[in-house]
């Protein structure tokens, strides 16, 4: 987990807890105190592409793959620091246990290669939610999912969505929780007319495709749900079995815009996703002509 | 019983599982001619089973594939109807674990494919897959929103040939009264004007008879 957390609650005392343990909400702000809250003067007037991640490797940043598991030491995504598995037990209830099989399909690893593409110093997780069968995928999607925000990583990518609408309050709730404990979603949007999610909530940093080959290019999209679009189409993906294949989708969008969050959290550690969104949109390429 | 019988006749009415086998059958050959591929086919997801089954196939391998079957989250048709996100995938022929597969389940070695989920509502219901269109340049979004629109057709011709299906395994189960009442609409769907008129009047006497007690 990075460092850098602080928390913004009892905003009345005169200092703040050196080391908070947690991130306590704040609910309302005291006369005076909003010095403790003040924002570093270099914010937002000088947010360009070097100020946001120059420099940076991802370093100390945790990037959850929620996904079909990660093929272990493959040459394009390197070390997996965790990797455990989601399942049905015998009562319906999802448990979770180690996973040493790796990726069942090989979605995992091409979303874990792109990240580490872009962040090659992050911390990589990997959480299988996907591979045992389509039924049931909901539950473990959403167990998966609570796992890695109760977890705390600081990105969790999701290439994948439900069009189930009884999971969409559940999702719902989960995706703001993550907001509000700075953990960032990064969900693949989907290009057809469809109701899904959980890429459709707001809280959220949902992700589509630009056919430009440059994996740091994203847009800033104007006319949502679709928020930004990143490299999705021929991108070189890794392969089980230690390859790799010219692949296109949403899918693959995700995750470049996954590893830029890493880069810019490795560098900014105080930020929530609130304001890494505003990053991103002050240094997406079609604004402020890409700064 | 009473929705279920309703589903049954309605089905009965409107069309059988044949047209909309026939409708499915049309959307994957023009999908196949549209991209000028060498095959495309659908898969539907049968839930009791947890598999997705051949459904309808154009092109290459097309007699032999129908119904074949195998577990819904393998293969690259499973990883689109797992994260239900379209996907293209390029130099597939390079890979020879993939290549033995793909001979395996599709009589051929594709060198890419293009698949992309079927969704109806909010129900997954299968995958359409388009194998080898012609090389070019490189892949274009546009070519994936074509794609998109052929799903939602699919999509709905699926979802029809599965309430078709629902419907008559409705009709088996219930024995000869649904299927007696079901054979009566098709053949009053059928019949001459004034013919039907006199089976309606006929109808209204029989149901007066229903109703008194």
């Amino acid at each position: 987990m990075r460092d850098g957390r602080r928390t913004i609650s009892r905003m009345s005392q005169q200092e703040p807890d050196p080391e908070p343990a947690e991130i306590l909400p704040a609910w309302s702000l005291a006369a005076g105190a909003g010095e403790q809250i003040s924002i570093g003067d270099e914010w937002p007037e000088r947010v360009t592409r070097d100020w946001a991640w120059g420099g940076s490797t991802g370093k100390g940043v945790s990037v959850c793959i929620l996904d079909s598991g990660v093929e272990a030491d493959h040459p394009l995504v390197g070390h997996v620091e965790r990797a455990v598995a989601f399942k049905r037990g015998e009562d319906e209830e999802i448990e979770l246990e180690d996973d040493p099989e790796g990726d069942l399909c090989g979605h995992g690893t091409a979303c874990a290669g792109i990240v580490r593409s872009l962040a090659p110093e992050c911390t990589l997780v990997s959480a299988r939610v996907l591979g045992a069968g389509f039924k049931g995928s909901g539950p473990i999607l959403l167990g998966g999912l609570r796992w890695a925000v109760e977890q705390g990583f600081d990105v969790v990518n999701m290439s994948l969505s439900t069009t189930k609408r009884q999971f969409a309050g559940l999702l719902h709730e989960l995706a703001d929780t993550a907001y509000f404990r700075r953990t960032v979603l990064v969900a693949s949007a989907h290009n057809m007319p469809v109701e899904s999610y959980p890429w459709r909530f707001s809280s959220v940093i949902s992700v589509g495709s630009h056919e430009e080959p440059e994996p740091d290019t994203f847009f800033y999209n104007p006319a949502p749900p679709v928020e930004f679009f990143a490299r999705g189409v021929g991108v070189e993906i890794a392969w089980l079995g230690g390859g790799k294949i010219l692949s296109t989708g949403n899918s693959f969008a995700t995750p470049h815009m996954s590893g830029i969050c890493a880069l810019i959290l490795a560098k900014h550690p105080e930020l929530t996703p609130f304001q890494l969104k505003n990053v991103l949109y002050l240094t997406a390429n079609n604004v402020g002509r890409g700064r | 019983m009473n929705d279920d019988l309703r589903a049954a006749v309605a089905a009965g009415a409107l069309g059988s599982e044949e047209s909309y086998r026939e409708l499915l059958q049309s959307v994957v050959e023009v999908a196949r001619a549209i991209f000028g591929a060498r095959a495309s086919s659908v898969f539907l997801f049968d839930e009791a089973s947890d598999e997705l089954v051949f459904e309808a196939v154009a092109g290459e391998g097309a007699e032999e594939l129908i119904g074949r079957r195998f577990p819904s989250s393998t293969g690259i048709a499973g990883w689109v109807l797992v994260t239900r996100q379209p996907l293209v995938v390029e130099e597939l022929a390079d890979d020879p674990r993939f290549a033995r597969e793909a001979a395996e389940s599709t009589g051929f070695v594709p060198k890419g494919l293009m698949a992309v989920p079927l969704l109806h509502e909010d129900r997954t219901l299968g995958v359409l897959e388009v194998l080898d269109r012609p090389q070019k340049a490189a892949f274009t979004l546009a070519e994936m929103e074509l794609l998109g629109l052929f799903a939602n057709e699919a999509a709905i011709a699926l979802d029809l040939l599965q309430r078709a299906r629902e419907a008559r395994s409705v009709l088996e189960t219930e024995g000869g009264e649904s299927e007696a009442v079901a054979r009566f609409v098709e053949l009053l769907a059928d019949a001459e004007p004034e013919r039907r008129e006199a089976a309606l009047q006929l109808l209204g006497a029989v149901e007066k008879l229903l109703r008194e007690r």
